[in-house]
């Protein structure tokens, strides 16, 4: 049986006058024991759809199961078998740490001590600021304490809503090593994220844009089934470059990536050639011109412009 | 070459706690600038003493050519600034944010004109102008809010994560915006947490604990940390914190 | 049971963590009753007043210094023409002249009766209605003493008598009306607060994804202040009977447990207010405008409520606050027990069943 199974939910929110899609009919599935991504910016639709997988919120049309559970009817099921970390606001702000801990696994009619072992290995980065108010630790003790509260009671879905967003990056690693070991444990995670770099620390992603699917697939399923070569080129006067390359005719595609530049070119070109007289007509100078393996972000780019 | 950044020894203390701690740097006029750091490190701290918000506890800086101790108010007149937290008024149009923000900056009733048309027709939002900002894309709003932000033509502008959350073509238009205004002479300052944005940048700086730890270009910084990407280059640094409080 | 608990153990925190808030909780009570008790009053003492005493004869003295003796009033001057009577209301130094016509003593004693007159500065007609009275108190009490035991006949005596408050003294009518105010604010206003203080925060989100029944949630944040109010109300007693001398003379504990009615009323409107709320903002100023307003106001002991156009009065019945007032008024100033009182409780028990069942079900189980 799927941990989770999401069928053509829409949700549409109104918003004075207007109408607003969050969700035009998303579908997937989420095995057991997974690490599941849903990936894509702001405003995608992925706190909508988290919120009425965790029963917050009821969708226009469709159907979810949790744990083989319906959303709608079995809630209070529900409700009792995840754990939910809503991103940012999930804390107690006047509450110590181990105030916020006991809560939480009270609630849930266990103990910390219950299932320690669940969280020993976060909580132990933590345990020296236990009485220590929520609100005064840093983003990613906060990170941190919410996850083990989230955790406590031993849940076996993990819903988490943007949870590196505004952490700095040594602990959005180390919140990632926290999630393997969580996995190892055989809880599965439906994690959602901005970060196009994080779909590659999944098993399986979601690509979500605008309140579509994009894509659901293995990380490297995805990077597979890019249409067409991809080429990074670079030089000096990169912008002047990036210009000449869009105005190309056999150009489909070139975007800025770091120090290079990711280029795509329509069908019937082979690529090389073409960058090659680009260069030359422009009198590029220290010019690297290669084939690449797409990274998610290109593919979800690509995806996006379908 | 002319600075539009000078800063020497700069120092912010509260109470006990130095948050930033004996800065020092140049930023010259017309390149990017990236400045980096963790969250905590110090750096929304240093912008708010180069923005004129905050009085420097000692050390010096200018800004633009002005002194941030006496002559802030001059610093605001000649700087832009826009963050994540820089909101257009969602329930205003496009064209009355323009027209407010313009004002504030001093610009004639003609000049706002110009602009207006101007700047609708660079973004491509010509025909939408009486659409209101809440009804708007991510992106637009974004793209909206960098251009408000130049409308006065500032010698330098700050960018604090302003593509935190956008998708990844918003992102690159956005770039391409820093770009063109960075080739009209609009020194950029910018911080972000997208490493692969610090590699647009000519010279980055990076702040652990106060103090900043690296001012260089990125690919001299790569070559140095012998690393294959700024996100390396990054975490190395970033792991020698020992700041633990925001 | 422990879940139900830790959630309680966890408002408390909240509670007493917010010191500011704290304060104002429990010294609020305090000094509402200092403030109405002893500052407002509409009591009236050494009220200005002026004698035109044309007579000069023992009577007219003696009955001038028994008007300056008493604690209402003060004889700031002593006139000697009627002209200079309204100079003197024209420059607003008196609210009463009091004037005693030549030949006033022989009059009375030879006579049996004499007139006086007194002119009062009605433009406060409530202030103007009470000095006369008290002035023409004070003159029939003279008038008593002189007569002794002597039979009058044909004297027409006005007598007045104060009920339940000879001294008229303005704390009586005070204490309950802030009691009233008191136990609205702290339950009604603090409990949507902390409600909405949860969804704004955003912990409410959480809490809803756990095995916690919604009940128990409304439950454990109405406890503490339910205990804070029981503590309010104590204060207030304590404070109206040895500071204010304001007595209990029914039973203590039908008057304990009214308030309790009253404090549950309050907390089903703060539960009420708390599902329309979004903001912490947005919970404070409807309570104070849908509760601490019209409670101010037609409760009844700023202002009478029969002196009410008969819509307004209409609209006082809606009002908890009103029915409450008048319990406590009974049970405390008049010493009534519980049959003179029923009708009223059974309003507010009535208003409380249907705000709870009403707010119970409208609770928001889910988001948006």
């Amino acid at each position: 049986m799927h941990a989770v199974v999401v069928e053509n939910i829409v949700k549409n929110y109104k918003i004075k006058k207007s109408e607003i899609t969050a969700l035009k009919g998303v579908s997937f599935e989420v095995s057991r024991g997974e690490i599941f991504g849903i990936i894509g910016p702001d405003g995608a639709g992925k706190t909508s759809l988290f919120r009425i997988l965790t029963t917050l919120l009821l969708a226009d049309s469709g159907k979810a199961l949790v744990d083989g559970y319906d959303v709608v009817r079995d809630f209070k099921t529900i409700r009792g078998l995840v754990g939910y970390m809503p991103g940012r606001f999930s804390l107690y702000q006047d509450l110590s740490v181990s105030e916020n801990l006991e809560f939480f696994a009270t609630i849930f009619s266990t103990s910390i001590e219950e299932n320690y072992h669940l969280v020993k290995d976060i909580y132990q980065q933590i345990e020296p600021f236990k009485t220590r108010r929520a609100g005064q630790l840093s983003g990613g003790m906060k990170q941190k304490l919410a996850l083990c509260c989230a955790l406590i009671h031993k849940p076996s879905v993990l819903f988490l809503d943007e949870p590196t967003t505004g952490v700095d990056a040594v602990s959005r690693k180390e919140f990632w090593e926290m999630l393997y070991r969580l996995k190892a444990q055989g809880i599965t995670i439906l994690v959602s994220t901005a970060y196009m770099d994080e779909a590659s620390l999944c098993d399986r992603v979601a690509l979500i844009q605008k309140g579509n699917i994009l894509s659901v697939d293995s990380p490297g399923g995805i990077i597979s089934r890019f249409p067409s070569p991809l080429w990074a080129v670079r030089a000096t006067d990169m912008y002047r470059l990036m210009q000449d390359i869009r105005n190309h005719p056999a150009t489909l595609s070139c975007y800025p990536f770091g120090q290079y530049h990711h280029v795509v070119f329509r069908d019937g070109y082979e690529g090389r050639q073409e960058l090659q007289a680009i260069i030359e007509h422009g009198r590029y100078q220290q010019a690297m011109v290669d084939t690449i393996r797409p990274n998610i972000e290109d593919c979800f780019m690509a995806l996006m412009k379908n | 070459m002319e600075k539009v950044i000078v800063a020497r020894q700069l120092t912010k203390r509260f109470g006990n706690f130095t948050a930033v701690d004996h800065i020092s740097f140049d930023v010259a006029k017309g390149g990017i600038f990236g400045f980096l750091g963790a969250n905590g490190a110090g750096k929304t701290t240093a912008i708010r003493m180069l923005c004129g918000l905050s009085l420097p506890t000692s050390g010096s800086a200018t800004v633009a050519g002005y002194d941030v101790y006496r002559e802030n108010e001059k610093i605001k007149r000649n700087i832009g600034y826009m963050s994540q937290k820089f909101s257009l008024y969602e329930d205003l149009t496009i064209r009355e944010n323009i027209r407010f923000y313009a004002g504030i900056y001093g610009l004639t009733d003609i000049r706002i004109k110009e602009k207006t048309d101007l700047l609708l027709k660079q973004l491509q939002m010509e025909g939408q102008e009486n659409s209101l900002v809440r009804s708007l894309p991510l992106g637009w709003k974004q793209k909206l809010a960098f251009s408000i932000a130049i409308v006065h033509d500032p010698a330098l502008v700050f960018l604090d994560e302003p593509t935190a959350g956008v998708d990844p073509i918003t992102r690159r238009e956005f770039w391409s915006l820093i770009y063109e205004a960075s080739s009209r002479g609009i020194t950029i300052f910018v911080t972000t947490h997208y490493m692969d944005e610090a590699e647009y940048c000519n010279r980055v700086s990076i702040m652990v604990d106060g103090k900043i730890e690296a001012l260089e270009s990125p690919l001299q910084l790569m070559n140095d940390f012998r690393a294959a990407s700024m996100d390396e280059v990054f975490l190395q640094l970033a792991r020698k914190a020992t700041r633990v409080v925001e | 049971m422990r879940q139900f608990l830790i959630f309680v153990k966890k408002e408390w925190f909240h509670i007493w963590r917010d010191r500011r808030t704290l304060f104002i909780l429990i010294w609020m009570p305090v000094a509402q009753i200092v403030l109405y008790g002893f500052a407002l009053t509409n009591e009236v003492k050494n009220s200005r007043i002026a004698v035109l005493d044309l007579s000069n004869d023992p009577a007219s003295t003696a009955l001038s210094q028994r008007i300056d003796a008493s604690r209402y009033f003060e004889v700031i001057r002593y006139l000697h023409s009627y002209r200079e009577i309204e100079e003197t209301f024209r420059q607003g130094k008196i609210r009463l002249a009091v004037v005693l016509p030549k030949g006033f003593g022989d009059d009375l004693l030879h006579s049996n009766h004499a007139q006086i007159q007194l002119i009062a500065d009605a433009s406060d007609p409530n202030t103007a209605n009470t000095l006369t009275n008290y002035a023409t108190a004070i003159i029939n009490d003279y008038q008593k003493s002189l007569n002794q035991d002597q039979e009058l006949p044909y004297q027409i005596r006005a007598q007045v008598r104060m009920l339940y408050n000879p001294e008229l003294k303005g704390a009586y009518n005070f204490v309950p009306g802030v009691m009233a105010l008191v136990l609205m604010l702290v339950c009604a206003m603090m409990t949507s607060i902390a409600i909405v203080r949860e969804k704004e925060m955003g912990t409410m989100e959480v809490i809803l994804v756990s095995p916690l029944r919604p009940f128990k949630i409304i439950l454990a944040k109405t406890i503490p202040y339910l205990i804070i109010s029981t503590l309010n109300i104590a204060t207030i007693l304590l404070l109206s009977v040895f500071v204010l001398d304001v007595p209990i003379t029914g039973s203590l504990v039908l008057l304990i447990a009214e308030s309790i009615l009253f404090t549950i009323t309050s907390l089903s409107i703060g539960l009420l207010i708390s599902i329309g709320a979004k903001t912490q903002q947005a919970a404070m100023f409807t309570s104070m405008m849908s509760l601490f307003l019209p409670t101010l106001l037609f409760a009844g002991f700023l202002f009478p409520v029969e002196n009410m156009p008969l819509p307004l009065q209409i609209i006082s019945n809606v009002v908890p606050a009103k029915w409450y007032y008048i319990i406590v008024k009974a049970v405390m100033i008049k010493g009534l027990g519980i049959m003179s009182i029923w009708k009223e409780t059974l309003v507010l028990v009535g208003m409380t069943v249907v705000l709870l069942i009403f707010s119970i079900s409208r609770f928001k189980i889910r988001l948006g």
